[in-house]
């Protein structure tokens, strides 16, 4: 397999402020073309990695390399910048016309009167919006905003786009359509893209890697999948989705699968670890299912535990309930089987999920 | 009560009539107080947008020195522009002391402190990720701020009429610096202050209209600036 060159590179990148470091980043690669995703609650060093990325912010240490060369703050930090573009979550429109907004990149770069207007056509059709061309950017929407200012990004054909949340203030179908465009615009052109955002679903649909940061440094980063099945550590897991995370000491191994004891309860699950140890399990809530009565030898699903549900919460397309067997375990119903299983705070239920469908963390 | 409207009726017929005493009157006002307001642009807008981007120890006190400037006592500038160029002061040798020239200087220096404060708010006011997305765009450090002075061009323009308001106004240092002189260095404010205190109310009042009537075009456009919305 060859490995393409990366177009950005990152060698042990640290920013402080005040003191504090806010943003350690030992390596980082982006390759020509991929979408990397930055997801983490806020606060945790997104916009300051992108900003440290796009040289809009002086970091305390480390080096940056754009496509194998050393970006050097001494001479003409602009002409790095004149090949990058970076949406932030507000639209930051100039007080001027449509048109001027998507050209102001082009205006900076000293183009001719009509190659700009090309461009600026060409991007706002692309964003479905070149009927505001001579509108004032006062009097358009917020939906429409952010488009201009995706448009004015990408008039400037970016070899790296920047995107800071981009969708994060906008209603959810406004955001629906603006991801839809984007995706395809992406698609098109196959910029490559660093994309922070703290909504998981966002990331994981449009990207090919994802990577959890907290606290400025990055946990975990790898294909979609990867993450979300098997995140390294307790704070990954719950912020790709994992509702359950339960700790336990192995108790009992055979070959492959082993017995650990969660809470007074024996917890079968598939992996190698040594006897004694503790580790921690992550179990997704589509992977639990919910019968009325222990369903004999009609699973593979060793893992059976009755148990009371304490809560059932919806959550738009389906039901998130939460129950009490002796450990905490949460379940994702549909409201077929909500209805189907009578499923109702207070009511004892069966839960069980297959040994294999459960993630696990060893614990150094 | 007949003074009063007796001399307004006269006031009217001087208007009316365009008395080249009143005309003459009124644009030395005009080109005093607009040259004045024009230096105070160049120097004002140029430092206050330098303070708002820059940061340095001191800033703090350098910024509520600008905002004290904002509230400049004419009387005070009128008098230290009267000692640096008086005769034998450090400026003498100029010898522009009681000439248009000391009272453009003198309104400058007025004027420039609060399109400076007017200045530096305005370019603070602007949000604060603005300058990252300009300097995203790809541009310059001059481009950066030549971006931002156009798009805080609206708060400035109300600097620019503050201070031109602030200077067609002022009395007291054109008095004490142009000398009011008739027929070369007299403004609208001085010359009422002289008509008035000869009982020449006709006169007076011919130049207070006047004065009002600037004033109030100042505050229409200042007016139609605070109703404009932002931009998202």
């Amino acid at each position: 397999m060859n490995v393409p060159a990366p177009i950005l590179e990152v060698d042990g990148l640290k920013v402080r402020k005040g003191g504090a470091l806010v943003l350690d980043i030992p390596s980082l690669r982006l390759e020509e073309g991929e979408m990397l995703s930055l997801i983490g609650p806020n606060g945790a060093g997104k916009t300051t990695l992108l900003q440290a990325l796009a040289c809009l912010i002086k970091p305390s240490q480390g080096e940056l390399f754009f496509k194998e060369k050393i970006v050097s703050s001494n001479h003409g930090l602009f002409q790095y910048r004149r090949r990058l573009a970076m949406v932030f979550q507000e639209p930051l429109l100039f007080d001027t016309t449509v048109f001027e907004n998507v050209s102001s990149g082009l205006k900076i770069r000293g183009l001719k009167r009509a190659e700009i207007g090309k461009k600026v056509a060409e991007n706002l059709e692309r964003f479905g919006i070149l009927h505001l061309v001579h509108r004032s950017a006062r009097k358009i929407s917020g939906g429409e905003a952010q488009r201009v200012a995706l448009a004015r990004a990408f008039a400037t054909q970016p070899e790296v786009l920047f995107l800071d949340e981009p969708f994060a203030s906008l209603d959810p179908p406004t955001r629906e359509s603006l991801i839809d465009d984007l995706e395809r615009v992406l698609r098109q052109t196959g910029t490559t893209t660093i994309f922070a955002t703290h909504d998981r679903m966002e990331a994981l649909r449009l990207s090919d890697r994802v990577a959890v940061m907290n606290r400025g440094r990055i946990l975990q980063i790898g294909p979609p999948p990867e993450v979300m099945n098997q995140p390294l550590d307790e704070f990954v897991a719950s912020f790709v989705g994992v509702e359950t995370i339960l700790t336990g000491r192995v108790s009992k191994k055979d070959k492959g699968s082993f017995l650990a004891s969660v809470m007074g309860h024996e917890v079968e699950a598939v992996g190698e670890v040594e006897l004694g140890e503790t580790v921690v399990f992550c179990i997704r809530p589509e992977n639990v299912t919910l019968s009325p009565s222990s369903p004999k030898g009609a699973t593979s699903a060793r893992n059976v535990f009755t148990g009371k549900i304490e809560k059932v919460i919806p959550m738009g397309l389906f039901y998130k309930v939460q129950l009490q067997c002796g450990f905490p375990l949460v379940a994702y119903v549909t409201g077929h089987s909500l209805e189907d299983l009578e499923l109702r705070e207070g009511k004892e239920v069966v839960a069980s999920f297959k040994a294999t469908s459960i993630h696990i963390v060893r614990k150094k | 009560m007949d003074l009063i409207l007796e001399g307004i009726l006269k006031a009217f017929y001087l208007l009316v009539t365009f008395d080249p005493e009143v005309i003459k009157i009124t644009f030395l006002s005009l080109q005093v107080s607009g040259s004045a307001t024009l230096i105070s642009l160049l120097i004002g807008i140029s430092i206050g947008t330098m303070v708002a981007l820059a940061e340095f120890p001191g800033r703090r006190f350098v910024v509520s020195l600008i905002n004290t400037g904002m509230g400049l006592p004419p009387v005070v500038v009128g008098l230290f522009v009267t000692i640096f160029l008086w005769r034998n002061g450090p400026l003498g040798f100029l010898g522009v002391l009681y000439t248009p020239t000391a009272m453009i200087i003198a309104q400058a220096i007025i004027a420039t402190p609060i399109v400076m404060g007017i200045s530096l708010a305005a370019i603070q006011a602007l949000p604060k990720n603005l300058r990252l997305q300009i300097l995203a765009l790809g541009a310059t450090r001059f481009q950066m701020v030549w971006i931002l002075v156009k798009e805080a061009k609206l708060p400035l323009l109300a600097g620019v009429m503050a201070g031109f308001g602030g200077v067609i106004s002022e009395v007291g240092a054109s008095i004490m610096v142009g000398g009011n002189i008739k027929g070369y260095s007299r403004l609208l404010t001085t010359a009422t202050v002289m008509e008035t205190s000869r009982g020449n109310f006709d006169i007076a009042i011919a130049l207070g209209i006047i004065l009002l009537l600037l004033a109030y075009f100042i505050n229409l456009i200042l007016t139609n600036i605070q109703q404009r919305e932002r931009p998202r």
